[in-house]
């Protein structure tokens, strides 16, 4: 099984102990994974913002990267989302691209839906001790249907204590160039998400996408929370938190 | 009403500081999304229903011109008026006129959106007539120097009952009351002697039904049925996208209304208004009138954005929106608050007076899901957002730094040296804490929040030195 790793621009960019977490779990449940070297970005950047001819650029040529894999899985539900539910509407005045994206779609995975509904897997790498608390990213969950899969792979960590916060689903506010956009209220909606993690009394706060880590973890220091971890759902799994970074 | 849609960024910054406001907000959650929840899980299958939902409001927008004419048709037969109207003023034109005809004097109206578009009470009010909400949300708006609808199932949510309170006491000259039975009983003895003395009603229109030409009203407060009896004058006022074929149809559709708006499995009352009174009939007015309104409906519906005309104005997607719920319906500015009116508040008063209302959305689709006839509202908030860019309407920095990285994410070998050199410098601006507390092209994400700093080297070189060392390795 040749699988296709696709990194994400954001966790290529900010916090490559991301990949590599996600690339042992795949490795640890036997996949062959490539990683296409030219890989950049899905698109998702200009197509949320309405430039539907580079969004289309970037989607043709990650769908030439990606094609000749068994499937394509990336550590974000927004990267994988982008894929398997738009990529469809960016060529639908092109029949041959529709119909080679609408193959790649069908293989595109989140990563933790892929541990677990493909690959299966039934235990971890990682070791983890602490209570920790999941929010839910909009596109993994209501694009992607993730909602159980990490859940059930953290509960094969017998030191991970969740503690489910209140509100869990609701959106933290990132939505990419909104954050910039619409600064004051994307913070609004941070903060209430970094209050409901602090209600949940936990030592961190994991997660399944980059733009959201950055968003929570950004708000929470500038509140002067210095202790409390933000942390994607790969490097728990994988054992591999970013600590290296500092 | 008047179009404030051009300063939602300006408006939000007042509200999320609006403290008394904030803490009004704070009821959406209990009020309407634990309530919707507790309703739809009432429903045998719920996602079946909505796609019946959805397929109905389709096949009413789909043929349209058809469905209106058996309306019109159907209505005329039971003695009411069918009438149209192009845009807002003549809304205001022909409720003039049908209130000259018979010598009204007096209006007296239940809750109506589209009159809010034309700014219905101030044309009547300048014509020397008085008009009276009966809506007890509108009523408290009304009497506060008409200040906006912040919502279109709760016009006056925004308001706490003190506020309330206090608002009554200073208008209508009485003891200040503080509980809610009490207000409701003043708001009550007010306007009774309003509905016994009006010559007139006006009301909005949940469905118009083609088959039978009668006017669907959802109402919890009675008042509705009282503006559309008493008075021997009706007007019925709605868009021409509120047309449904059949009762049958009305029957699914209302399974979800009052669900999706207030969670209630029916709402209190619920008028099926047919014709005028017949000869030897009791019940029913004298005259009856549809103003069926246009007002950029048929633009809309020509248009990549037309399943928005599906909305049946529940008001879930702006009760479930995390930016609605946090900088309520008056930072909008207009009538149609939230993920609904980020779409409809440009089609409707020109995209350019609405620039930020399709980019004020996090694209999260909590608004998509909750949606009882399924409209795809962050696609649709897409679509809008590309014909800004298609239409220049987007600042030139946003088109020109899109295009740029545009391009470089094109040429992997150039995004490889631009990316490394990037994170290398943003890797040196981090604190002992590893953050970021001012970016360059970035104010808007660091005046309220730090950026996690890069780790100073992309993964695919990291990547690319592992699979060196370990080529080397085994050789």
């Amino acid at each position: 099984m040749r699988v296709g790793f696709f990194v994400t621009c954001l966790v290529d960019l900010m916090r490559p102990s991301v990949g590599f977490a996600a690339l042992a779990l795949l490795e640890a449940a036997g996949a062959e994974v490539v990683v296409p070297p030219g890989q950049t970005c899905c698109g998702q950047p200009a197509y949320n913002s309405g430039d539907r001819a580079d969004a289309i650029t970037l989607a043709t040529k990650l769908v030439a990267e990606f094609e000749d894999c068994d499937y394509l899985v990336a550590p974000s539900g927004s990267c994988s989302g982008m894929i398997r539910t738009h990529y469809a509407d960016l060529f639908a005045a092109d029949a041959v691209m529709r119909e080679r994206v609408k193959v790649l779609a069908a293989r595109t995975y989140e990563l933790t839906d892929f541990l677990v509904n493909v690959l299966k897997v039934e235990h971890v790498p990682g070791t983890y001790a602490g209570k920790i608390t999941y929010h839910d990213c909009c596109a993994g969950l209501r694009e992607m249907g993730v909602k159980t899969q990490p859940r059930a792979l953290l509960a094969f960590m017998p030191g991970v204590q969740l503690a489910e916060m209140a509100e869990c689903e609701t959106c933290c506010g990132f939505g990419g160039m909104f954050s910039i956009k619409f600064g004051e209220i994307s913070t609004r909606l941070a903060d209430n998400k970094c209050q409901h993690v602090t209600n949940a009394g936990v030592d961190a706060v994991v997660l399944g996408d980059l733009g959201c880590m950055l968003n929570i973890e950004g708000r929470m220091r500038r509140r002067g929370d210095l202790s409390t971890k933000v942390l994607h759902i790969a490097e728990v799994l994988a054992g591999v938190t970013a600590d290296s970074k500092v | 009403m008047q179009v404030a849609s051009m300063h939602f960024k300006e408006r939000a910054h007042v509200k999320l500081n609006d403290v008394v406001l904030q803490t009004n907000l704070g009821k959406i959650k209990g009020k309407f999304v634990a309530k919707r929840l507790s309703g739809i899980s009432e429903l045998d299958d719920f996602e079946a229903t909505r796609e019946s939902a959805r397929a109905i409001r389709q096949r009413a927008l789909d043929n349209l011109d058809v469905w209106l004419e058996m309306f019109e048709r159907n209505a005329s037969a039971r003695g009411a008026t069918v009438l149209y109207a192009q845009n807002p003023a003549e809304i205001n034109t022909l409720v003039l006129e049908i209130a000259a005809r018979h010598a009204v004097r007096k209006i007296i109206k239940s809750k109506s959106m589209v009159s809010e578009e034309s700014a219905l009470d101030h044309a009547i009010e300048a014509a020397g007539l008085t008009v009276v909400e009966t809506d007890l949300g509108e009523y408290i708006l009304q009497i506060n120097d008409y200040e906006p609808p912040s919502h279109i199932v709760g016009p006056a949510l925004h308001k706490s009952r003190e506020e309330v309170a206090e608002l009554f006491h200073v208008k209508h000259g009485t003891p200040k009351k503080s509980g809610v039975e009490e207000l409701c009983l003043e708001a009550r003895s007010v306007l009774r002697e309003h509905y016994l003395t009006a010559d007139m009603g006006i009301s909005g229109g949940n469905f118009f039904v083609a088959e039978t030409g009668s006017v669907v009203l959802v109402t919890n407060e009675g008042n509705a049925t009282l503006t559309t009896t008493l008075p021997k004058v009706h007007i019925a006022i709605s868009g021409i996208e509120k047309i449904v074929p059949t009762l049958e149809d009305v029957a699914t559709l209302m399974r979800l209304l009052p669900r999706s708006a207030t969670g209630q499995s029916i709402s209190n009352y619920v008028d099926l208004l047919t014709g005028t009174k017949g000869p030897g009939e009791f019940h029913g007015v004298d005259h009856m009138y549809f103003i069926v309104v246009d007002s950029g409906r048929t633009d809309v519906l020509g248009s990549d954005v037309s399943e928005a005309l599906r909305c049946i104005r529940c008001g879930a997607c702006m009760n479930h929106c995390p930016v609605y719920q946090n900088v309520g319906g008056h930072s909008y500015g207009w009538v149609y608050p939230g993920p609904i009116g980020s779409i409809l508040t440009p089609m409707y008063v020109g995209l350019e007076n609405a620039l930020d209302l399709p980019h004020a959305s996090t694209l999260c689709n909590q608004c998509g899901v909750v949606c009882p006839v399924k409209i795809p509202l962050p696609d649709l908030q897409r679509k809008l957002r590309e014909r800004e860019f298609e239409e220049d309407l987007r600042p030139w920095h946003e088109r020109m730094g899109l295009k740029l990285w545009g391009w470089v994410a094109a040429r992997p070998r150039l995004y490889a040296w631009t990316s490394r050199m990037g994170v290398r410098f943003l890797h040196g601006r981090a604190d002992a804490n590893g953050m970021i507390h001012r970016l360059p092209f970035g104010k808007g994400w660091t005046e309220g929040r730090d950026m996690p700093a890069p780790a100073g080297r992309t993964f695919r070189d990291l990547y690319a030195q592992r699979q060196r060392q370990a080529g080397a390795t085994i050789q």
